[in-house]
């Protein structure tokens, strides 16, 4: 998995492109980890560019938001496809995180 | 309507995933599979081996089997497949882990617990069974 990340102030965006699976996820971890200071309040996930998010992908996006939670910031997830939408639903996730 | 019939064998090992993957795709290819599908099938199939590497075989390396069957080229509702999914390592049935409380909070929420919730909400049937000292998980799918 490609993993972008754009700063723009006190915000951060995060383009994912490929699948978040087993061996992307903690990738991504390091990169949430890497880039989620204090001072960041804003943080947006672009799923444009990935159609694919198993179990582990999924952990690491609610510990992204949970982080975020801790610093009263805010985290959007964007792009979200058909597939992916459905792992939300099923999962609940549809009903803690903000998808835009 | 088409029948194909592939088999896998590989080593459980994590980094073995992507070929789990690469062989699932490349079969349900050949069998039209809609794209929607593929992935819940893929994304299933993961969770299962992913378990499988981590905890089937604690002390020692061992294998594990895929016996892939696709029925294809039948009208809407009537493609099917079934995949069979087997290891020899200790005997576990995921399907008596008990469902997570999807209806939590992020605060509340348990990091983890969701893989084999995902293989029962995407698959249409999922049974297991303890054979010959094997671990056998029958995932059936039809669109």
């Amino acid at each position: 998995m490609n993993i972008n990340v754009k700063s723009e102030g006190n915000k951060k965006w995060i383009e994912l492109d490929g699948r978040l699976d087993t061996t992307a996820a903690p990738q991504l971890s390091e990169v949430i980890e890497k880039e989620l200071q204090e001072t960041v309040k804003e943080l947006v996930i672009d799923m444009e560019k990935c159609g694919y998010v198993a179990s582990s992908g999924l952990r690491v996006i609610l510990q992204a938001q949970k982080n975020i939670n801790r610093v009263q910031g805010s985290m959007v997830v964007k792009n979200v496809n058909e597939t992916v939408m459905e792992v939300f639903e099923m999962t609940g996730f549809s009903d803690i995180l903000t998808i835009e | 309507m088409k029948q194909l019939s592939k088999q896998l064998k590989l080593p459980a090992e994590l980094d073995k995933l992507d070929s789990v993957i690469s062989f699932l795709e490349t079969t349900l290819w050949q069998c039209d599979c809609p794209m929607k599908i593929m992935t819940q099938i893929c994304v299933s199939v993961e969770e299962i081996f992913v378990n499988i590497a981590n905890y089937a075989y604690p002390d020692n390396t061992g294998e594990c089997h895929l016996d892939l069957s696709v029925d294809y080229e039948a009208e809407a509702g009537c493609n099917q497949m079934t995949l069979c999914i087997h290891d020899a390592g200790k005997a576990f049935n995921p399907l008596e882990k008990e469902d997570p409380d999807i209806t939590l909070c992020a605060e509340d929420r348990q990091i983890g617990g969701l893989g084999i919730w995902m293989v029962k909400q995407s698959m249409d049937q999922v049974k297991y069974r303890y054979e010959d000292e094997k671990n056998i998980l029958t995932l059936t799918k039809t669109w």
